[in-house]
């Protein structure tokens, strides 16, 4: 398989576009590589229906943005395909597959161990635990969580060291090491979102989907973190992520979805997808560009113009 | 002052007794379902009359006494199976509901007239039935013996030194607590646990010297209630605090906190939170199981005597000596009981009996107790052993 060869060559941002450059830009596009294929899912809460995905691949080793405005399903379809929820369509077509590995049927803890792992849009930080539980909770294949095993030290002392020294490299990488040994439910909110993509590091997923990972974290930080996700591609994981700061998207992702009433509308890399009228109107808004905090947005003459716009635009909607 | 003398003595003879031991092993039981996992088990009662029968009816069908433990103990398990099977998978309350109803099932099973043959119906099993090959085990010999032999009646037995002995006890507790809150509050940064805790061990065992030099408890060696039952039953005690001690400092009892704190971040970490969750009611239920048969040792199995408000005891008991803690079950149960002996002893002893009678004191005692918990959770919701620190984010 080239798969290894590619993961690798991957960290190049040339290779990346030569990779997806022959992408159809349409939803449900297929991919040279996928690594989670999604068919016929679709989650309904009584009248309203959340999700609706026919078709949808995500390619390997890339960063893969899901955008799109409040209530497009964004959250939905993670809680379905990491098994947190279960389809409305179960058994009516509904598969998805991960590695070529079927999850239909599969709990959230056996896809985690799959090698998918999430994190959640509402920080879940074990609060009266302190941060290097949290993390060392994140290991995987641990002896000692196996109940006839667990009160005999040696057979697991060697292996929680080992644990645990990834457990600090990982909490140094995300600036959390003085804080080791405080109770969790003690930090603040983007430190909680640090806490809690770290945790899902120590799990050594081949793909980490991030719930708008970085809602709540000053900008400093973001940018570290957006270091930390590109590293992370860099490395060989696949990366899908909510995010609603288009600068974001813009900036780290590959590739982007955009959601909208509960399906795919537009995919494509950032620049494509963004200036995709579709997606202008439905989610982003004629003027994302422009700076709020902008004072000269408060001249006469700008908001003269922009009112001129508006204008325009309505008749040519109403033409 | 020898009315004071005397409720303390009785006071110490009820915090050493087998039924405190009984209840502190339930305690430690509960305490792994409710500290640990944050499984709300309000049917803990259930799993120790279980125990208890299985043992009891076992002995009385001929079994030897290893077997007859072990069967009580897999009653336990295929109970704790049965009741977490379908109710882990949901919120925490069912639990709570399918517990208490199994644990009133069980006594009214245990009851029922057509089992008297099993069961002895509602009058029980009395304990001469059962507590035999118990007491064959003995190598305490017969007659009957002082704890501790070094009191205050090998010093002349005046008044003077046993109220001498009664500051020097005081002063031991008091010194006690304040070195345990001390190494507390320096909480990760100590630097040296091991020794803290040797220092901690010696001052326990300086004011049980204390409290028995005081109050001396004279009881047969072998007898049905006397001091074989009692050195096993604290032993088990001390055994079963252990136990839990190594499976909570592991691993494993990681899992179960975090099981506590949010299951769907355990299942997004890849963990079965179904298994974690079963295997804690089964390991709490078997401890609740033990607690039973050390209960019954001395007395005899009667449906009553295991009913809801021991359950109650066991939360007060909890909450008191502070959940999520390793020694917090045991000092919860062992203060419980005595402050019961307390309250009833003194109101019967200083309230005139027109206000309150003399067979109204246990009543009086409970009442006492209730308020005290209240006030417990309202002023120290984390208990006399628990960390504060915990508290601050409850959610």
């Amino acid at each position: 398989m080239s798969d290894v060869s590619t993961a690798q060559g991957l960290a190049d941002p040339a290779a990346r576009k030569a990779l997806m450059a022959e992408v159809e830009r349409v939803p449900g596009a297929a991919k040279p590589d996928p690594i989670l294929k999604v068919d016929k899912i679709v989650r309904r809460f009584g009248g309203v229906t959340a999700v609706d995905v026919e078709h949808l691949e995500v390619q390997r080793g890339i960063i893969t943005a899901l955008i799109g405005p409040n209530g497009a399903g964004k959250t939905t379809f993670f809680n379905l395909i990491t098994g947190f929820d279960k389809p409305s369509s179960a058994g009516q077509g509904a598969a998805w597959t991960f590695q070529g590995k079927s999850l239909n049927r599969t709990a959230a803890s056996s896809v985690a161990k799959a090698g998918m792992v999430r994190t959640f849009q509402l920080t879940k930080s074990l609060n009266r635990m302190t941060v290097i539980e949290n993390m060392l909770l994140g290991a995987q294949g641990q002896t000692g969580e196996r109940l006839a095993l667990s009160m005999f030290r040696p057979t697991w002392r060697s292996q929680e060291r080992e644990v645990n020294e990834k457990a600090l490299g990982l909490l140094e990488r995300f600036k959390l090491l003085e804080k080791k040994d405080d109770y969790a439910g003690s930090l603040s909110g983007g430190q909680r979102k640090l806490l809690e993509m770290a945790r899902a590091l120590m799990t050594d997923p081949t793909m980490i989907m991030l719930d708008e990972p970085m809602a709540g974290v000053n900008p400093a930080l973001t940018q570290s973190l957006l270091g930390h996700v590109q590293s992370l591609r860099d490395e060989g994981m696949t990366v899908l992520f909510v995010e609603h700061d288009m600068h974001v998207v813009r900036h780290i992702s590959d590739w982007v979805v955009v959601m909208a009433e509960g399906r795919v509308v537009a995919e494509g890399p950032a620049d494509t997808v963004m200036s995709d009228p579709a997606v202008v109107d439905a989610y982003l808004g004629a003027h994302h560009d422009t700076d709020l905090g902008d004072d000269a947005l408060l001249e006469d003459g700008v908001i003269a113009g922009l009112e001129e716009e508006e204008k325009q635009r309505n008749e040519e909607a109403g033409a | 002052m020898d009315q004071i003398f005397f409720i303390l003595q009785s006071v110490v003879g009820e915090a050493i007794a087998p039924a405190t031991a009984g209840v502190a092993i339930a305690v430690i039981g509960l305490n792994i379902h409710f500290g640990y996992t944050g499984l709300l088990n309000i049917g803990q009662a259930g799993f120790m009359l279980l125990g208890a029968y299985g043992m009891a009816i076992s002995i009385t069908k001929g079994l030897p006494m290893v077997i007859a433990v072990l069967i009580g103990l897999l009653l336990a398990l295929i109970f704790a199976t049965i009741l977490g099977a379908p109710t882990l998978k949901l919120r925490g309350d069912y639990l709570a509901i399918v517990t208490i109803s199994a644990a009133e099932i069980i006594r009214y099973v245990g009851r029922l007239a057509s089992l008297e043959g099993f069961t002895g119906g509602a009058q029980g099993i009395p304990g001469s039935q059962y507590s035999g090959p118990f007491r064959n085990l003995s190598f305490f010999g017969s007659g009957s013996w002082t704890l501790s032999p070094f009191n205050y009646e090998t010093l002349g037995g005046s008044t003077a030194v046993r109220l001498l002995g009664l500051l020097v006890t005081i002063a031991l507790i008091t010194v006690t607590v304040l070195f345990v809150r001390r190494t507390k509050l320096a909480g990760v940064a100590t630097r040296s646990p091991m020794a803290d805790g040797l220092v901690i061990t010696g001052l326990v065992v300086l004011s049980l010297l204390a409290v028995l030099f005081t109050f001396p408890q004279t009881l047969t060696r072998t007898g049905v209630d006397g001091w074989w039952v009692r050195g096993v039953a604290w032993t088990v005690v001390l055994i079963c605090s252990l136990l839990v001690l190594l499976l909570v400092r592991s691993p494993w009892g990681r899992l179960l906190r975090g099981v506590r704190e949010d299951e769907e971040a355990m299942r997004s970490l890849g963990k079965n939170v179904f298994a974690v969750k079963m295997q804690a009611l089964i390991i709490g239920g078997m401890f609740g199981a033990l607690g039973g048969m050390v209960y019954v040792l001395a007395s005899t199995v009667q449906a009553d005597a295991l009913a809801r408000q021991i359950t109650f005891f066991a939360y007060t008991a909890l909450l008191l000596g502070g959940a999520a803690t390793i020694f917090g079950p045991v000092l919860g149960t062992v203060i419980f009981f005595g402050a019961r002996i307390l309250v009833r002893e003194a109101s019967r002893i200083y309230v005139p009996d027109s206000i309150i009678a003399d067979n109204k004191t246990d009543v009086f005692s409970l009442m006492v107790v209730g308020v005290a918990l209240m006030l417990l959770v309202v002023y120290r919701p984390q208990g006399i052993l628990g960390d504060k620190r915990e508290l601050r984010f409850h959610v």
